[in-house]
């Protein structure tokens, strides 16, 4: 039984058709080809397809795709419109990824601590990203770019 | 020779070297262009599953795959009677391999839980995954070897029984006994070494299984090209090794293979195996189509590679004054079904680790043994990182027996420059070595550095008077850089009309940064900026042959090639330039992008792009371009210094790393950003395998952790206070001074955590990881 769903994906609406078992992180790759989110473990522990719904950070891989409809999705691709956001260029900056392929995850759970909170604390930064896996750079220059953004709001 | 350190040499001598510019790759990071295997759909794609087996040991009596080729959507099922029967050995290493030939892409025998049975291609991964629940398997179950100290005795069942297996180096290979590798070494008088000894220690250390956990699972796609030719879409860190492997293993010539290394996420030794890319092959080859084949992180647990399990037995003599007499080092080295460098793992157990202390009778002993378990692999320290941590501890034991300050005894028994060690020779990567001496070591400068950053003068000895103890503990490392006579590496460059340059190399960036690495070589020798080049990596038709990323390699040998094709490059620069300006090259300079004759005021100058020009479209036309390749002589050592601050509950038995120094000789760093992010990762990842990794199994041989909610991997909330120290030295034989870094600090937090576990609370942690229960029962035995 397909059912057919609406949904913004960064900001542009989208319509797809999917089946009611069928997994948020296959529609975004699959069916829609927004590959930035990826598959890292298929339930929830690793992070890296960390979508924000209506705002909130959600593991891709545990949200069925009909969960989504007539909401709101964003996804490392919605990020930069144009040209990097600051968050990014902190990353880029501080060279916070080696492989990279944690990066859609963690930058998306790295946004979403950004808005609710602009100034956080070192302590604050580990406790969001702690669920976003990362083998290759102990996260300490995750930590720094994330913290430097802040550093910038504040002096503003 | 002996070369002095220059410590204090100032960045500044290079342009670009020991700089941190950006990343190449890191915008395509950061926005989630970057292209992986995954992301990579052609059209009529098919996906693929793999039937494994549910026993340790079995013989495959008959599989009937009838009602899963029968399934709508199903495209192909192979079995072993579909594939070639080719034996090969799945470690990525250079032809002929030191590892055992034991490896049929499938085989009629299942050696572990979760070896190939079976594979399946059909529309939709859906579908593939039901087929294989509808494959029939009548299993011959036979017993397993689960204890690798019972894979040797008398009556064990045989393991690899097939007759094709061999190995193709003559190495001692006994597949009867169950053993997949054997070497032993004696230098000097044990004997001699215990009597002179004023204390004789020896204890059992053990370290366990553990996953790699890149956090990309293993992925491969593979389709015929326009012209049949198989092609390999690859998360690899040895594309030039999965090409041979994968052309042997089906019976096809290398010519008819390309493998294309797409970006690769995470390796850490784990993708230098040719795990998957045969079967994926195989299923194209049977449907004509594009296949992919990614494992399921279960099965990157269960199926794909691990660190290698030890159990070592240690001996040391110490005399009073702190000299070592001797060390007899046994291990017992665990490969699992499958003998994945199972040699090589064990032997360099030995080579990096017996040339950092200063001794004359040494004794190296070491048995891989097969077992019905997961298979052991290249993992990041390789082999180092187990016995780092037994003699990191037992040197420690040693200087406390003597009552001397772990410190001194550190500082007086390390390797100098100029000095060699009779292991260098003795121990190789299956054959003997190379005699070498070191030609730089920072290692002392490590230690004071390191020493002073942690507080240990201060913090030593100082429990505190809570149930909640602190303590400080260090360990002195050595790994090194590139196999010599084994390793080769080549790089391509070529000028492009905007005075860009392409720089092409068969070396893998698989996170490393050895993309931007490289770039900042080649960008200091052609007085260019690292944005400047296009890198490309790696493509076996497109780039030149690299073995690929491991053995702490490519900055170092790779680096090599890459600096002689640069100057290659900029000679045939200062040619055309010569011929443009009328004037000789000896006269001329490359640099800022153009090339001028010496002197203020000598005269005009041409860019790079009017040189570029020149020569594709004015006069004596040709491209500028030059390849060149290197191997190494030597494997210099990078050296480290660790120290590690703990707070031990003594209530709850639970380590916190409280604060983690690595002071790190790798030569002159490249990249400043990057070698300490290497060094932090590796760091970080030991941390773990400290406090917590390890593969735990059913009484059958299952897995039962196979996956990051019971395989706890280091989160950002588990981090101490990192401090990364990074002493210069002049390599004399590394590209600008550079040696390797990327896997020595993964062997420091075993033993640096054990020791100052043993600073706070007095007990002796032998067998990582050190969970809570084991310090808990280690501290109700002191208590007596």
């Amino acid at each position: 039984m397909k059912k057919t769903i609406t949904f913004t994906l960064n900001g542009e609406k989208r319509t797809v058709d999917v089946e009611p078992a069928e997994i948020l992180l296959d529609v975004l790759r699959d069916k829609l080809g927004t590959k930035g989110p990826k598959y890292g473990c298929g339930r929830g522990d690793c992070g890296t397809c960390t979508v924000l719904l209506d705002g909130k950070s959600v593991r891709s891989c545990l949200m069925l795709a009909v969960e989504v409809d007539g909401r709101k999705v964003e996804t490392v691709e919605g990020l930069s419109r144009g040209k990097p956001s600051p968050l990014q260029e902190a990353f880029i900056a501080h060279s916070s990824f080696q492989c990279g392929f944690c990066a859609p995850g963690i930058l998306m759970t790295a946004t979403e601590l950004l808005r609710k909170n602009p100034r956080p604390t070192r302590g604050d930064v580990q406790e969001a990203i702690s669920g976003n896996l990362c083998r290759c750079t102990g996260y300490e220059p995750i930590i720094k770019a994330v913290l430097s953004v802040t550093k910038k709001k504040n002096k503003k | 020779m002996t070369v002095s350190p220059k410590k204090t040499r100032a960045a500044s001598k290079y342009r670009v070297v020991g700089t941190s510019p950006v990343k190449v790759d890191g915008p395509a990071l950061v926005t989630g262009r970057a292209v992986f295997v995954d992301d990579v759909e052609p059209d009529g794609l098919l996906h693929a599953a793999v039937l494994r087996s549910p026993h340790a040991h079995a013989r495959i009596k008959k599989i009937d795959a009838s009602a899963a080729e029968a399934l709508p959507g199903v495209k192909a099922v192979l079995t072993h009677k579909d594939v070639p029967r080719n034996i090969f050995t799945t470690a990525g290493q250079n032809y002929p391999e030191p590892s055992p030939y034991d490896s049929f892409v499938i085989d009629r025998k299942a050696r572990f839980v979760g070896d190939v049975v079976a594979a399946v291609a059909a529309e939709t991964e859906k579908i593939a995954r039901q087929a294989v629940g509808l494959i029939k398997v009548e299993y011959e179950v036979l017993p397993p070897v689960l204890d690798p100290r019972l894979a040797q005795k008398k009556g064990a069942p045989v393991i690899h029984d097939e007759k094709e297996a061999r190995v193709v180096l003559p190495i001692d290979y006994r597949p009867k006994q169950n053993l997949a590798g054997h070497v032993d070494v004696v230098i000097g008088d044990l004997n001699k070494a215990w009597r002179t000894a004023d204390s004789v220690i020896e204890g059992e250390y053990s370290t366990p299984y553990a996953s790699h956990c890149a956090i990309e699972p293993h992925i491969t796609l593979s389709l015929l090209d326009p012209a049949g030719r198989l092609v390999i879409y690859a998360s690899t860190q040895v594309p030039f090794h999965a090409r041979r492997i994968v052309a042997n293993a089906l019976n096809l010539p290398v010519s008819r293979v390309r493998v294309i290394k797409l970006r690769t996420g995470g390796g850490f030794g784990g993708k230098q195996e040719v795990l998957i890319e045969q079967l994926c092959a195989a299923l194209t080859l049977k449907t004509g189509r594009p296949v992919q084949l990614f494992f399921t992180r279960e099965e990157v647990f269960t199926s794909s590679r691990t660190r290698h399990p030890q159990i070592i037995n240690l001996k040391t003599g110490v005399k009073k004054n702190g000299n070592v007499t001797g060390i007899d080092l046994r291990i017992l080295m665990n490969t699992g079904a499958y003998g994945a460098h199972a040699l090589t793992v064990v032997s360099n157990s030995g080579s990096k680790i017996l040339p950092l202390y200063r001794c004359d009778n040494i004794k190296f002993w070491a048995d891989s043994v097969y077992t019905n378990l997961p298979v052991g692999g290249a993992y990041r320290g390789y082999g180092a990182t187990q016995s780092s941590f037994a003699v990191g501890v037992q040197m420690d034991e040693q200087a406390h027996a003597i009552g001397m300050d772990p410190l001194k005894f550190h500082q007086r028994n390390h390797i100098r420059e100029g000095e060699t060690s009779p292991i260098f020779a003795a121990l190789g990567e299956g054959t003997e070595g190379v005699e070498q001496s070191i030609g730089s070591s920072g290692l002392a400068e490590c230690i004071k550095r390191g020493a002073k950053e942690i507080g240990w003068k201060s913090k030593r000895g100082r429990r505190g008077s809570g149930p909640v103890k602190r303590g400080v503990g260090m360990v002195i490392l050595m790994q090194g850089s590139s196999i010599p006579y084994i390793d080769m590496a080549g790089a391509t460059i070529k000028l492009n009309e905007d005075g860009s340059f392409n720089l092409m190399v068969g070396a893998t960036d698989i996170g490393t940064g050895s993309d931007t690495i490289l770039a900042q070589i080649a960008a200091e020798v052609l007085g260019v900026k690292t944005g400047d080049f296009i890198v490309y990596s790696s493509d076996t038709d497109l780039t030149p042959f690299d073995v690929g990323a491991y053995a702490s390699s490519t900055t170092y040998l790779t680096g090599m090639a890459v600096l002689t094709a640069a100057e290659k490059v900029k000679g045939q620069i200062l040619e055309v330039a010569s011929e443009m300006l009328n004037k000789p090259v000896s006269s001329l300079e490359l640099a800022g992008k153009k090339v001028s004759p010496r002197g203020k005021g000598a005269g005009k100058s041409v860019t790079l792009a009017e040189i570029a020009n020149y020569s594709l479209y004015v006069k004596n036309q040709k491209q500028i371009i030059a390849s060149a390749s290197r191997t190494s002589e030597k494997s210099p050592p990078p050296f480290a210094a660790h120290f590690a601050e703990v707070e031990v509950d003594t209530r709850t038995g639970r380590i916190k790393v409280v604060k983690y120094v690595a002071a790190v000789d790798c030569g002159q760093p490249i990249n400043t950003q990057q070698a300490e992010g290497q060094t932090e990762g590796a760091v970080v990842n030991g941390i773990g395998m400290s406090l917590f990794e390890e593969f735990r199994f059913s009484s059958t041989g299952k897995l039962l952790n196979s996956n990051f909610g019971f395989y706890k991997i280091p989160s950002a909330r588990d981090l101490p206070e990192l401090k990364t120290i990074l002493v210069v030295t002049d390599e004399p034989t590394g590209p600008f001074g550079a040696k390797s870094v990327s896997e020595i600090s993964i062997n420091g937090p075993m033993p640096a955590i054990s020791n100052a576990v043993f600073d706070a609370v007095g007990i002796r942690l032998r067998h990582a990881p050190f969970t809570p229960e084991k310090v808990l029962r280690a501290l109700r035995e002191k208590r007596g």
